[in-house]
């Protein structure tokens, strides 16, 4: 067991080097997001993910900002297991007309201040399951939301940019 | 196709037989649907593999497991009922708890009669239904649902768990009975993430019904898409080209590693190895970006259409496949020998969660679950379809049933699936990617073996080309049910691990 740690340390790190922001996003949060937040929130982000009725491709994306080439909590964002630890919640899917009851009992057990990042095609408007009887649409028609991070699913690069941005705003 | 498997034998006689190989459809009368269960009942070998029902008919899909043979067997239903298949198959119990949900006809005899994606929160009765407008759906609270009860002359506590998950993970309750630290019994509430995908195909052409494919279970989504697509190719009678069939096995073979890393490291770091899930973790990463850069994206979605792929491999990327796969055919056996010497984890692992053969068989899991457990069956070995017609392909069954079995199915899958990579490299058919699909009314199913087990899809095309009707059946609607089995006597701590040694889709599940 021990020979694979020996062996990482004679090697280079995997992780890539620190992202610039997206200028878009930083527009799109400029206008959601207030002073005030900006003075309570820190330069640490604890999020909570919910899975409003995904298809899982989104999830697949967002667990691989925890390996070691995104690592995620260098820049001080984590996952948290419980919506009242969280100051994000990270939504995913188009909301399901099953799941819309426990996504805003989430969305309530969450304290303020709080954000809500949409994130995938689905969680924007329903993307391919929009106007299904099952589906609610997306989670704006049932939470304020206050970023969206378009893609189906996106990468774990363009999530670490609007979660940034979301940060760099935040400070 | 055996003529003389005694399923054949026995549908023959009940009906005329119409052969799609390896398929053999048959239209039995209700009597006939009748002697068929009775025939289950005494013939543990005859697997049920799907269920599922039209406005006006049912369907089933059957497997001989002794002669290889593969039956679809309808039944009208004029009454708006059909006698169950669940006392002779407990599989069946949620599909047709889904078909009474969803489509409206009546399982005779079912003994579960509680609602199963239907949460009380669709704006119609009965989706699927000729007229779903008819009758008006029943009010009911979201958290309206009678777990079953338990008896006990000791005081059981019950533990409820979602569908909000702690991890990054999908929705699902499960509610446990617990005595102490041991679960006494656990019963799973799915359907949350039921997103009408049945409805949705409806109309759909067969391109756009291959988007939605991918979409069932965003980690199956090359094999969702093929399973469609060859569902659809064989409801019109054409061959995609011998290059597409290479192409769809290297990103099926792919789809599989990649999965498997992200679940070995799972299941070490849900018995708090965090190492194993850093280590499987890069690993999984390389593979993602690799799929990214060679078939343009990471998921590999939207690349599988019916008639073919719409990708092709330039000779750089061929060249950057190969090197991934040498690279990774040298750490996978440092994957399991990291696995084998770490005796706290084999700890965790070995006997937990241990799913009987006898269960996995009642059942027909698939997959790694059924693969544990001494069930080999493989949808490309038991019905072999391109490019695996050409291929040896290698896989790995145990017999332990416990997470560590599952675990090593997954270890050993690993270099098989390189191994067919590269004999797929090798050997690259030149010409078309894809070839146009005639525009004809007609129905077909396909067999496709995705990461967790084997997808059926079933079709039916419309005169104008378009889906009718098309129900996906996942891996994971055989084997949810046994995890349920498989942590009964364990303890509560160890449901992670034994959640995740299953990894089942309820996206896929919950359609
Ligand atoms: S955006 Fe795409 S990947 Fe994400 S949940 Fe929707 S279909 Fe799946």
């Amino acid at each position: 067991m021990l020979f694979p740690l020996l062996r990482a340390l004679g090697r280079r790190p995997v992780t890539q080097p620190a992202l610039a922001p997206n200028p878009d996003d930083l527009v799109q949060l400029a206008q959601s997001l207030q002073e005030r937040a900006r003075a309570r929130l820190g330069r640490s982000l604890a999020i909570r993910q919910v899975d409003a009725g995904s298809c899982n491709g989104c999830e697949l994306e967002i667990h691989a900002l925890n390996n070691a080439v995104y690592a995620l909590e260098r820049f001080g964002i984590r996952f948290v297991a419980s919506p009242r630890h969280a100051d994000v919640l990270l939504v995913t899917g188009p909301v399901t007309v099953n799941m819309r009851e426990a996504l805003l009992r989430t969305y309530e057990a969450t304290p303020s201040p709080k954000w809500v990042v949409a994130v995938g095609a689905c969680a924007l408007d329903g993307g391919v399951f929009a106007g299904s009887y099952a589906v609610v649409g997306g989670v704006g028609q049932v939470i304020p939301v206050d970023l969206v991070i378009p893609g189906c699913p996106p990468t774990p690069r363009r999530l670490l940019e609007g979660l940034l941005a979301l940060l760099e705003t935040a400070k | 196709m055996e003529s003389s498997s005694p399923l054949m034998v026995f549908l023959a006689e009940k009906a005329p037989v119409f052969l799609q190989a390896p398929w053999a459809f048959v239209r039995l009368t209700r009597p006939g649907w009748c002697e068929l269960i009775a025939r289950l009942d005494t013939t543990p070998a005859w697997a049920l593999l799907a269920l599922w029902a039209e406005p006006k008919d049912v369907h089933a899909a059957l497997y001989d497991e002794e002669s290889g043979a593969f039956a679809l067997v309808a039944l009208a239903c004029p009454e708006g009922s059909f006698p169950s298949f669940s006392g002779a198959r407990p599989g069946a119990v949620r599909f047709e708890r889904a078909i009474q949900d969803l489509v409206g006809l009546r399982a005779e005899g079912l003994e579960d009669q509680r609602p199963w994606l239907d949460h009380g929160q669709f704006p119609v009765r009965h989706p699927l239904a000729a007229s779903p407008e008819d009758q008006p759906p029943v009010p009911r609270a979201a958290t309206d649902y009678a777990f079953l009860p338990t008896q006990s002359n000791v005081v059981l506590h019950q533990i409820p768990v979602g569908p909000v998950h702690a991890g990054i993970i999908e929705p699902g309750h499960f509610r446990f009975h617990a005595n102490g630290e041991t679960v006494v019994r656990l019963e799973a509430r799915l359907g949350y993430v039921h997103k009408g995908v049945e409805k949705l195909f409806e109309g759909k052409t067969p391109a756009e019904g291959a988007r939605l494919a991918c979409r069932i279970s965003g980690d199956s989504a090359v094999a969702h898409a093929v399973a469609f697509a060859r569902s659809v190719e064989s409801a019109v009678g054409v061959e995609a080209p011998p290059r597409a069939h290479a192409l769809r096995g290297i990103m099926a073979e792919v789809e599989r590693i990649a999965n498997h890393l992200g679940d070995v490291g799972a299941i070490g770091n849900d018995a708090a190895f965090a190492f194993l899930l850093a280590v499987c973790g890069v690993e999984r990463e390389r593979t993602l970006e690799v799929a990214g850069a060679c078939f343009g994206h990471r998921l590999m979605m939207d690349t599988v259409v019916p008639g073919g792929v719409t990708v092709d491999l330039a000779p750089e990327s061929i060249e950057r496949l190969r090197a991934w796969a040498a690279r990774l055919s040298h750490e996978a056996p440092r994957l399991e020998s990291l696995y084998d010497s770490t005796s706290s984890l084999l700890e965790r692992t070995m006997t937990t969660g241990v799913v009987s053969a006898a269960l996995v068989h009642r059942f027909a899991a698939g997959g790694y679950v059924g693969r544990a457990s001494a069930r080999g069956f493989d949808a490309r070995t038991a019905a072999p379809y391109p490019p695996y017609t050409d291929l040896d392909v290698t896989v790995p069954v145990f017999s332990e049933g416990d997470v560590d079995a599952r675990m090593r199915v997954r270890l050993r899958e690993i270099p098989a699936s390189l191994n067919l990579i590269t004999a797929l490299l090798d050997s690259l058919p030149e010409g078309p990617t894809g070839v146009p699909l005639p525009t004809r009314a007609g129905e077909g199913v396909a067999l496709v073996e995705g990461f967790r087990g084997e997808i059926l899809t079933w079709t039916r095309l419309g005169a104008d080309g378009r889906i009718k009707r098309c129900h996906p059946r996942d891996p994971s609607g055989l084997q949810w049910p046994l995890l349920e089995a498989a942590i009964e006597g364990n303890i509560v701590a160890d449901f992670p691990l034994c959640n995740k040694s299953f990894n089942g889709s309820y996206s896929g599940h919950d359609l």
